[in-house]
């Protein structure tokens, strides 16, 4: 059985779920309260358990490099348009500020990796978003990488499995960032022409236009367990509807209800699951 | 039109006050200064009209949303002939938030869809302020569908806050409808002209907005997100709006050198647009011409090269390999 290696790493626990925990990350030294049931986890205990809440199964953030190691067959993925790097097309007042910490935090260029990749013996083209950088935003360099990830699956005739996590699109670069949603939209729009197979993960939390475009345009569209998933985010619709959110609403559980997500799947088991839809699209051959 | 809309129009109303007391006064006195005066008046118009022509991005903002603008069905009334409005989604419902159907513009049969916003409190409610819902823009695609299997032109008019942020909209698949219609746009097999003739925002306009040509009125705005939205989360102060409606590049002349739009028609000065003879006359010829542009073009020519003015869009850098 495939084990991924994980470099040393710092925990990261996202915190910007509905049950936000009243206490502060570093309120004691290397152990974090889960955001769901508060449980104190520590960091090592966090990492044994690969990135999930022993408690209460809740799947905290990863990072886009772990997220493709525990994809893709051990070191198989090779990374394409690494260089991408935004620029600041509108002058926009922060933006340089706000990408330069966010590369620095992340070490990554940008909001999403893509790449080539072999998952059960089985070449595929595999993108993950970094839910870290700019909150997964999609501005011009994430819409350019998913479209050149899907031209690059129709050129070697692949499939394409997306892993999401985004908060929409990048404010600071204005319309530029809303026309990637009808950019990727339109490369899927090919993708699907060329008869290749489109799979999206959703993961914590997936929203906005990026949910709002690729995400959703899957042949098959996979939630990892209590994501939060949808277009309007929570507290906007609440701020503006007034309303009161029913209980789970927008998590993964309740849209598989509504008809909007094919699986659920825990993220342990999402590996197994990526090879047993990629083998049967290969008319149930794996290519081991 | 837009006569008391801004703080600036004081200034000129005062002026226009001052001038009034004027004439008056020479009557009185019996002079005649009735030549100067009219030229006080006609230099306070022209006045006018300069700063008109230069309001700033947030006061196009804020004359976008007018509720005295003409309405998507208005433009559909005044553009077209034997328009007839289809309902529905053959799903869950009818979305007063989005007028469709077929219709005549000039000698060639087209469908035409927009968002439709009304000009009261009641017909906003009954319209939902323009803000789609899934029904909406799934019976937008069913509209579209059906143009393609007719082989008839789409005209689609932008206007509307955005997308329908409630409960039900997330519930019956908000996103899943928004990208659906993206990908059916990107591709449909005829030609499309969009025009943004007001409020354009975010998701919920851009729905409508994949086409071969895009043209927008001189005041109407295009945006990401609301500038107030911006403000909020960007500055954490809705007040400062105004600052980024002008860092959100959101006006024609900004998204023109931008390439995301293809023309301007300019707006007649503070009067109702549809009753302006020689603005009705630009809107009408400026689709017309598109239309024809693009019609003239093969289809499958005309898909590529729709999607390449998607593709080529966005900026970024890229190393030199
Ligand atoms: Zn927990």
């Amino acid at each position: 059985m495939f084990k991924p290696t994980f470099k040393p790493r710092k925990a990261y626990i996202d915190l910007s779920g509905i049950s936000k925990s009243p206490l502060s990350l570093d309120s004691r030294e290397g152990n974090f309260p889960c955001p769901t049931c508060s449980t104190w986890l520590s960091e090592a205990e966090i990492i044994k358990n690969n990135d999930f809440c022993p408690r209460c199964a809740r799947h905290f953030a990863v990072t886009a490099w772990e997220r493709i190691y525990s994809l893709c067959d051990e070191g198989t993925f090779e990374e394409w348009d690494s260089g991408l790097t935004s620029g600041n097309p509108l002058q926009f007042p922060d933006y340089d500020a706000k990408l330069q910490r966010a590369s620095e935090d992340t070490h990554l260029p940008e909001a999403i990796i893509t790449g080539k990749g072999i998952i059960g013996g089985m070449e595929c083209v595999v993108g993950a978003m970094e839910p870290r950088f700019m909150m997964g935003s999609m501005g011009s360099v994430v819409g350019e990488k998913v479209c050149r990830a899907a031209e690059g699956a129709m050129e070697r005739s692949l499939p394409l499995i997306l892993s999401c996590c985004s908060g929409g699109a990048r404010m600071q670069e204005g319309m530029l960032s809303l026309m990637q949603m009808a950019k990727t939209s339109a490369a899927i729009g090919r993708l699907n022409q060329a008869g290749l197979l489109y799979i999206t993960i959703l993961t914590h939390p997936t929203t906005g236009g990026v949910t709002a475009s690729f995400a959703s345009l899957a042949d098959i569209i996979i939630g990892e367990p209590g994501a939060l998933i949808g277009f309007t985010g929570p507290r906007v619709i609440e701020q503006t509807t007034g309303q009161k959110l029913p209980a789970g609403f927008q998590r993964s559980e309740y849209l598989l209800q509504h008809g909007m997500l094919d699986i659920i799947q825990p993220r342990l088991e999402m590996r197994s699951l990526l090879i047993r839809l990629l083998a049967v699209h290969q008319g149930g051959r794996n290519g081991q | 039109m837009a006569n008391n809309k801004f703080e600036f129009e004081a200034a000129y109303r005062l002026l226009e006050n001052k001038l009034e007391e004027l004439r008056q006064l020479s009557e009185t006195l019996e002079c005649d200064f009735s030549n100067e005066i009219a030229n006080v008046e006609k230099r306070i118009s022209q006045l006018r009209a300069e700063r008109y022509k230069h309001l700033t991005p947030w006061e196009q903002v804020i004359l976008s949303r007018d509720l005295e603008r003409p309405m998507t069905r208005d433009y559909i009334d005044t553009l077209c002939t034997d328009f007839i409005e289809l309902h529905g989604d053959r799903l869950y419902g009818d979305d007063p938030a989005i007028v469709g159907g077929i219709a005549v513009f000039g000698d060639r049969a087209v469908t035409v869809i927009g968002q439709q916003k009304g000009q009261d409190t009641a017909e906003n409610i009954r319209h939902n302020f323009g803000m789609p819902r899934p029904e909406g823009f799934r019976k937008a695609h069913r509209l579209l569908k059906n143009a393609e299997r007719f082989q008839r032109p789409v005209i689609t008019f932008i206007n509307t806050p955005g997308a329908d942020p409630g409960i039900g909209a997330e519930e019956r698949g908000q996103a899943w409808a928004i990208s659906q219609l993206l990908l059916c746009l990107s591709s449909l097999r005829v030609p499309v002209v969009s025009v943004i003739t007001g409020e354009g925002g975010s998701g919920g306009a851009l729905a409508l907005t994949i086409a071969d040509r895009i043209i927008m009125l001189s005041n109407a705005v295009f945006s990401v997100a609301s500038p107030e939205t911006c403000a909020s989360i960007l500055l954490r102060d809705v007040k400062r709006a105004g600052e980024m409606a002008e860092a959100l590049k959101l006006n024609a002349p900004a998204l023109k050198d931008l390439r995301i739009i293809d023309a301007i028609v300019d707006e007649p000065l503070n009067e109702n647009l549809l009753g302006a003879p020689d603005f009705v006359a630009d809107l009408r010829s400026a689709i017309s011409k598109h239309l024809d542009e693009v019609s003239a073009q093969p289809l499958d020519d005309l898909i590529r090269q729709r999607y390449q003015r998607l593709r080529v869009i966005g900026q970024f850098y890229e190393p030199d390999l």
